[in-house]
């Protein structure tokens, strides 16, 4: 009964394992972006990346039609040319980060339908280039595990001043000259994750999954790393549940596991054990010496 | 050089083109089969436009501003109706058009979508795609003929006549692909699609449709929709399976890996091709699908 439930699908179909593998990969290497996008203040980066993307992906659809390896290129370079043209007038200029990436985004959206109408193609690009997670096949997994990985790698490298600048960017400053190089690293990431999530699973799936089990997080831990386990668990398990929802439900399935991410969010913003409100509701006695 | 620019500024100002071509009566068509419709009963006295073109998915449509000028234009325009065309009551009073609207499949009698579980809302809806029947079509042709002849009553002999050949083309049509498809076995006759598009053509000429999305394609399919085709190829043993044009192919093509179904090719439901390719008119996609679906199923 029990397995019937909640293994039996997995088992019986490949298609829910490969959708299990693609969740669990992009859970891996979009949690901990996520973490770190949230505590800089650009948890909405991800929507915004999604419309700056469009322009290459159009281009690489249109020169080679509905080929994952043209479409992730064009859309990996054209996300990178303005998650780095915003973070560096940002750092240059006057303007914060978040309005130069607004500022960036808005010209490559408009750039993008451009190119796309002069094409004279009126299919709705955006719904035609973006995949679903239960048609993920051989070519979509690779590159979704390996952005994964990668993600882990480089994340690792750039750990240090990653976690510094989030902390006390000044220090940072005064201490190293590490800091611009890790931020650009870092874009780099969020853009690798997004045009990977896109392609494979979806604009819903791809920033769903990046900032929900971040904000989760939030509320359980209190420092880095815990907050970072916290974020990939929940993306795991919101990836299980929610396609295991989609299968017995009938729910679509990409919705599903946002929703399942989206219920763990609220359960946490009332039972968190870190600012929770339940805990602010009914403090706890303080110790006595 | 001063020649071509000359006959650069003719074409410009309208002058250069044959004069026939003012005197033309403009008409728009929602999509590119009605388009071609349209145009076998019109032929030279109107000038068709058509909003979603070939290869183009007229159930995700996002009209531009030259769709709606031409719509503005338009005498006449002409729309499946069924609720296929849900964006056009807006383009049509975005651009402040004055034309009639002629719903095309005015008469036929609608079929009503499977009761579709998959879907949140469970509204069975009205199963727009009623140009997979030939009968079907033969009812379309007549209410283009009436409502030309309605703005442009000149033309009446002509629109009768070209509407009078047309029909004995689709007469002819029709039993060609019943032919086509007779010899296939009973228990062979079932396919997957990727939308459910191919209602009245099931209904016509007794084939089976399973799909994994509903009559729409703008609905991601559930989890639970994809594994119960899988779970009917592997118990009926169904032969085939066609990708579309106007869909992403992706996840048809997961179905295929993991069950080993054959697949059969590529049906044309909503869209025509190019003129390239294996569907340029109505007539060459009906012929093309019953030629595909004999193959694929025959033993």
């Amino acid at each position: 009964m029990i397995y019937a439930f909640l293994i039996a699908p997995f088992a019986d179909f490949e298609f829910m394992r490969r959708a299990l593998v693609g969740t669990l990969a992009l859970a891996l290497g979009a949690g901990p972006v996520g973490v770190f996008l949230m505590l800089r203040r650009m948890s909405l980066m991800g929507d915004a990346m999604s419309h700056a993307i469009l322009p290459g992906a159009a281009v690489g659809f249109l020169l080679a039609g509905l080929n994952l390896f043209a479409m992730t290129a064009g859309g990996l370079v054209a996300g990178f040319v303005v998650a780095v043209l915003a973070g560096l007038v940002a750092r240059a200029t006057e303007l914060k980060e978040d309005a130069s990436l607004a500022a960036f985004f808005l010209l490559s959206l408009a750039l993008g339908v451009t190119i796309v109408s002069m094409r004279g193609t009126n299919i709705d690009l955006l719904h035609f280039l973006f995949g679903s997670v239960l048609a993920l096949d051989n070519q979509t997994l690779v590159l979704i595990a390996a952005i994964a990985s990668l993600s882990l790698v480089v994340l690792a490298l750039i750990w240090r001043p990653l976690v510094l600048e989030c902390v006390d960017p000044n220090f940072l400053r005064s201490v190293s000259r590490a800091g611009a190089p890790a931020h650009i690293a870092f874009l780099a990431l969020v853009v690798m994750n997004l045009v990977g999530g896109f392609h494979a699973l979806g604009t819903l799936l791809a920033v769903g999954l990046m900032m929900l089990p971040a904000a989760v997080a939030r509320f359980w831990a209190r420092d880095i790393s815990a907050m970072i386990l916290v974020a990939i668990a929940t993306g795991i398990a919101s990836g299980y549940a929610g396609l295991l929802l989609s299968f017995h439900a009938g729910l679509p399935a990409g919705p599903a596991v946002i929703l399942t991410a989206g219920g763990l969010y609220v359960g946490s913003i009332v039972f968190g054990r870190v600012g929770g409100l339940a805990r602010r509701l009914v403090p706890r006695r303080h110790l006595e010496a | 050089m001063p020649r071509l620019l000359t006959c650069a500024l003719l074409a410009l100002l309208g002058l250069g083109g044959p004069a026939v071509a003012q005197d033309r009566i403009k008409v728009v068509a929602s999509f590119s089969i009605l388009a071609d419709l349209v145009s076998n009963v019109g032929g030279d006295r109107i000038e068709v436009a058509v909003l979603v073109g070939r290869n183009g998915d007229s159930h995700v449509f996002e009209p531009t501003p030259a769709d709606s000028r031409r719509v503005a234009e338009a005498r006449l325009v002409f729309v499946n109706g069924l609720g296929f065309e849900g964006w056009l009551d807006r383009l049509a009073q975005a651009s402040g058009s004055k034309a009639p609207v002629v719903v095309a499949s005015a008469g036929v009698r609608p079929r009503a979508g499977e009761a579709d579980e998959t879907r949140l809302d469970r509204r069975a809806g009205v199963d727009p795609h009623a140009w997979q029947s030939i009968a079907n079509v033969k009812r379309y042709v007549a209410n283009i003929r009436d409502a030309l002849i309605k703005v442009d009553p000149a033309g009446n002999g002509n629109y009768a006549a070209n509407a009078g050949a047309y029909l004995a083309k689709l007469g002819a049509l029709d039993q060609e692909v019943r032919s086509t498809l007779a010899g296939i076995p009973a228990d062979r006759r079932r396919v997957i699609t990727s939308h459910d598009a191919f209602g009245y053509f099931a209904d016509a000429y007794a084939i089976e449709f399973l799909a994994p999305e509903g009559l729409s394609t703008d609905a991601e399919p559930s989890a639970r929709a994809v594994a119960r085709i899988i779970r009917r190829i592997r118990s009926e043993r169904i032969p085939a399976l066609f990708l579309e044009n106007v869909v992403d192919p992706r996840l048809l093509q997961q179905i295929a890996r993991e069950t080993g179904v054959r697949i059969g090719g590529t049906l044309y439901s909503d869209a025509l091709t190019g003129p390239d390719g294996p569907a340029p008119s109505y007539i060459d996609m009906m012929r093309h699908n019953a030629g595909a679906l004999a193959a694929a199923l025959a033993d």
